[in-house]
């Protein structure tokens, strides 16, 4: 594993030791009050995710074109971190919106094509471990699609009235929110930046391992 | 001098007398205060009594309200923690598959190199 990884995985310590510090001198938003406060956590797991699903994305094409194992790895590996930071999301989702609307879940078009993104790469997962062989192509495209809706789920709340805020939210955030939730998010992307690299690790291992069953039987 | 006493006590037969007929005044209209009360709260609490909603038994229905009591709210610290938590309980449950995992196999290539390398001696 690269030398970096310790380094990394320090700072990253580092930066969820203290975003809860910023987290907690952030102001209330007006209407929302304390629940809002789930947003610094919220946020940064879909984009987290949204990271995980160009990584998937980028990786399966890199596998089509060229059939190199090793993006078809890193795409295994991105697309179980869509799956883990985007059960997060679909958690602290209806647990602020129990507060917020009133409700656990509202089928609107945030919320469900989120939810049909991660079906995808829950898809996409299972066709790996039970598609058997040849079934990597298969999943590669299933990635490459789930890549395409990334846009549509993001640019949903402003296409379709919805009941999450639109997306100039986060841009017209004062310092006083703006800070914590970009920190957060900030480390959000480190961890999956490191816990891509420790799975990916893993299927290059695995690959490893391969050879010396093939060697053995040779 | 007599005619003086007789005066006089004509004058206090008829305040006497004034008095008596305001006392029986008093009397009366205690009377008829006492009267209109009974008459006011028996129907009253005849009306009470049929008012009277039956015993509890089980809902009809469901009355909306636009808005809480602030007390029945739902509190948000709860929430806000139970956001936190799950997020680090799925993120270490994941890093302790993917340990889980690499440590499987590790142990599976110590075990398969061994084995080839004593293939290969031999």
């Amino acid at each position: 594993m690269s030398k970096s990884f310790p380094v990394l995985t320090l700072i990253l310590a580092g930066m969820f030791v203290y975003a809860p510090v910023l987290i907690v001198g952030a102001p209330y938003e007006s209407t929302m009050g304390l629940v809002q406060k789930i947003f610094y956590f919220h946020f940064p797991s879909w984009m987290a995710m949204f990271l995980a699903v160009f990584v998937a994305g980028a990786a399966s094409v890199a596998f089509l074109v060229r059939r190199n194992p090793r993006a078809d790895a890193l795409a295994v590996a991105a697309a179980e971190l869509v799956v883990v930071f985007g059960a997060i999301g679909l958690i602290t989702g209806p647990l602020w919106g129990i507060k917020a609307w009133g409700v656990w879940w509202s089928w609107d078009p945030r919320g469900t094509s989120a939810l049909v993104l991660w079906l995808i790469f829950i898809a996409y997962l299972l066709l790996r471990r039970f598609g058997g062989p040849g079934s990597e192509r298969l999943a590669a495209a299933v990635a490459l699609f789930g890549m395409f809706n990334v846009p549509f789920v993001y640019w949903s709340v402003n296409l379709w009235r919805t009941l999450h805020p639109k997306t100039t939210v986060v841009s017209s955030l004062p310092v006083s929110m703006g800070a914590p939730l970009w920190f957060s998010t900030a480390a959000f992307l480190g961890l999956a930046v490191a816990l891509l690299m420790l799975r990916t690790r893993l299927e290059h291992r695995r690959a490893e391992l391969d050879q010396l069953f093939l060697a053995l039987e040779d | 001098m007599q005619r003086k006493t007789q005066k006089a006590k004509g004058r206090r037969q008829k305040a006497e007398g004034r008095r008596q007929k305001v006392e029986g005044r008093r009397q009366k209209a205690a009377i008829l205060w006492v009267v209109l009360l009974i008459a006011m709260l028996v129907p009253s609490a005849a009306f009470a009594q049929q008012q009277q909603p039956p015993k509890p038994a089980a809902q009809d229905g469901f009355v909306p309200i636009d808005q809480l009591q602030p007390k029945e709210e739902l509190p948000a610290a709860p929430l806000v923690m139970a956001a936190y938590a799950v997020a680090w309980l799925v993120v270490f449950a994941y890093i302790w598959s993917l340990w889980k995992r690499l440590q499987k196999v590790e142990a599976e290539i110590a075990d398969v190199s061994r084995r080839v390398a004593s293939g290969a001696r031999r």
